[in-house]
């Protein structure tokens, strides 16, 4: 691993300022389960490391407000999962966490962090012989003739073809969830949805943050509609191992057992957390039966692009998504 | 701190971690790069902690700090500040009586090479005390991060189910 240099803010407004002091080679450390990950691999060669992880003005929640639930950037995955609120009114939420890495990893990962974890593609991870625009931009890429089994059917470019891995932010997608950002342009606050980028012609940037910009807090709007949520994840393993399709779901049910309303994002296939809205369009309205949920796992995947060895991905996607929906309609109807 | 914010230069390339291992207090200056597992093995030259995969993939590494299982494999040993880091040395009485979990692991035949069995042990411990050992498949969760290559998992389970059962029991 490269030297760098260490800083331990005492105060957030102190990490910003380290932050834009560091320039641009300067890096965010919380849990350090991505970054340092990464760091040892080569693949993130920070110059300067701002140590985020002590600060307890970040880690801390409250899921006891009516309107929104707000969580720190800081907060632990592990004490989050089994936040009883969370558990009850956001199914969902609750189960990405549970069903994300192992209880070691959810120790140290934060609801920040777990955000910004960059792909398990091995071409990335690995590194030389093979090429790989993320790591090295106009390179090429190793995976689009390669090995692409775990590789995303949506959202993908000539550039790029690597999944975004997590569970977390797949999860908060479906609830509309934003955040509060602190960089040194002073707060803002952005839609979750708006954090992510697909590749196109340069997946190196993976997301909008500005230079020296800090997640603070994630906020989740409450909503009815939570308590009929489920997150539903497919592995080749049952416990333990990345998404190879998952899919956050809510729906709220109509007096005559109709969708009133209908969330739907997709882990494990896409390029980034994905949204499907034109899914949700098609339950508007409609009873939740076997056929409408496929029918709806089917306009997700639409616009699946499979590559060598990921076709399985869009079977198993639709079938994710109709799983999901069903436990989501049971939960609604309860 | 050796330096900080608030010491003039910003970023260190060496930094004073107080912290207890075992309950012992311990003074590092560390490089920022140093892994918590490095640290423990190579500079405190407590080896039970194994490094397997070295990448968080699979458990042999777990310690504890400040009572939280965690891989230390993936822990900056500058995380390890003011707390308190439990190993499986740490983890026996001081007379030598092995910790429950270590003579069910004994009891139960629960390995074969063994080179997993201080992750699965610490991870163990800590499941308990979390109050995920309810039953077989809630133990086999919360153990998912500790792979045994040797297939050892039915005695890691009846270990496991043991102990909990013991530490129920009061």
């Amino acid at each position: 691993m490269r030297p760098f240099g260490y800083a331990a803010p005492a105060s957030l407004a102190e990490a910003v300022e380290a932050l834009a002091a560091g320039g641009p080679g300067t890096r965010v450390l919380a849990g350090g389960t991505t970054l340092y990950d990464l760091m040892k691999l080569g693949v993130e060669r920070p110059t300067a490391v701002v140590d985020i992880h002590h600060l307890a003005e970040l880690s801390g929640f409250d899921t006891t407000g009516r309107d929104e639930l707000v969580l720190g950037a800081g907060a632990r995955l592990a004490d989050l999962a089994e936040d009883p609120v969370l558990r009850r009114d956001c199914p969902a939420l609750a189960e990405s966490l549970a069903k994300a890495a192992s209880q070691q990893l959810r120790n140290s990962a934060t609801a920040g962090g777990s955000l910004l974890q960059r792909t398990r593609c091995g071409y990335f991870r690995g590194g030389p012989p093979y090429p790989c625009n993320k790591r090295r931009p106009g390179s090429g890429c190793a995976a689009r003739d390669g090995t692409d089994r775990g590789h995303a059917v949506l959202g993908t470019s000539e550039s790029c073809v690597a999944a975004y891995p997590g569970d977390w932010a797949v999860a908060l997608l479906a609830f509309d969830a934003r955040l509060d950002l602190l960089g040194p342009g002073g707060p803002r606050t952005i839609p979750l949805s708006a954090l992510h980028r697909e590749p196109g012609d340069t997946p190196q940037h993976e997301h909008t943050l500005a230079d020296g910009e800090l997640i603070v807090r994630i906020r989740v709007p409450v909503t009815a509609t939570g308590r009929g949520s489920a997150f539903h994840k497919i592995r080749d393993r049952e416990s333990f191992a990345f998404a190879l399709a998952s899919a956050a779901v809510a729906v709220r049910l109509g007096r005559r057992g109709t969708v009133q309303d209908c969330r739907i994002a997709l882990g494990g296939l896409a390029t980034r957390p994905w949204r499907a809205h034109e899914a949700e369009r098609t339950l508007l309205g409609e009873e939740l039966t076997e056929r409408s949920a496929l029918l709806a796992g089917e306009t997700a995947l639409a616009g699946a692009r499979p590559g060598t060895h990921n076709g399985f991905k869009v079977a198993l996607g639709i079938r994710t998504v109709a799983d999901a929906l069903r436990t989501a309609g049971r939960r609604a109807a309860s | 701190m050796s330096t900080g914010i608030k010491h003039g230069a910003l970023f260190a390339t060496t930094v004073e971690v107080a912290c207890t291992v075992n309950g012992r207090p311990v003074l590092l200056l560390l490089d920022p790069r140093e892994s918590l597992l490095d640290v423990v093995r190579e500079r405190l030259e407590l080896t039970g902690t194994k490094k397997g995969c070295d990448q968080g993939q699979c458990g042999a590494c777990t310690v504890h700090l400040d009572g939280r299982r965690v891989l230390a494999c993936l822990t900056p040993a500058v995380h390890a500040r003011d707390a308190d880091v439990l190993t499986i040395e740490g983890l026996a009485d001081p007379d030598g009586t092995p910790h429950p979990v270590q003579q069910a692991f004994i009891d139960q035949d629960a390995l074969q090479c063994g080179y997993c069995t201080p992750g699965q042990i610490m991870s163990a411990v800590a499941c308990i005390a979390e109050g995920h050992a309810g039953d077989d498949d809630q133990i086999r969760e919360y153990l998912s991060g500790n792979l045994c290559r040797c297939g050892a998992y039915p005695g890691i389970l009846a270990a496991v189910r043991q102990a909990a059962r013991a530490t129920a029991e009061g």
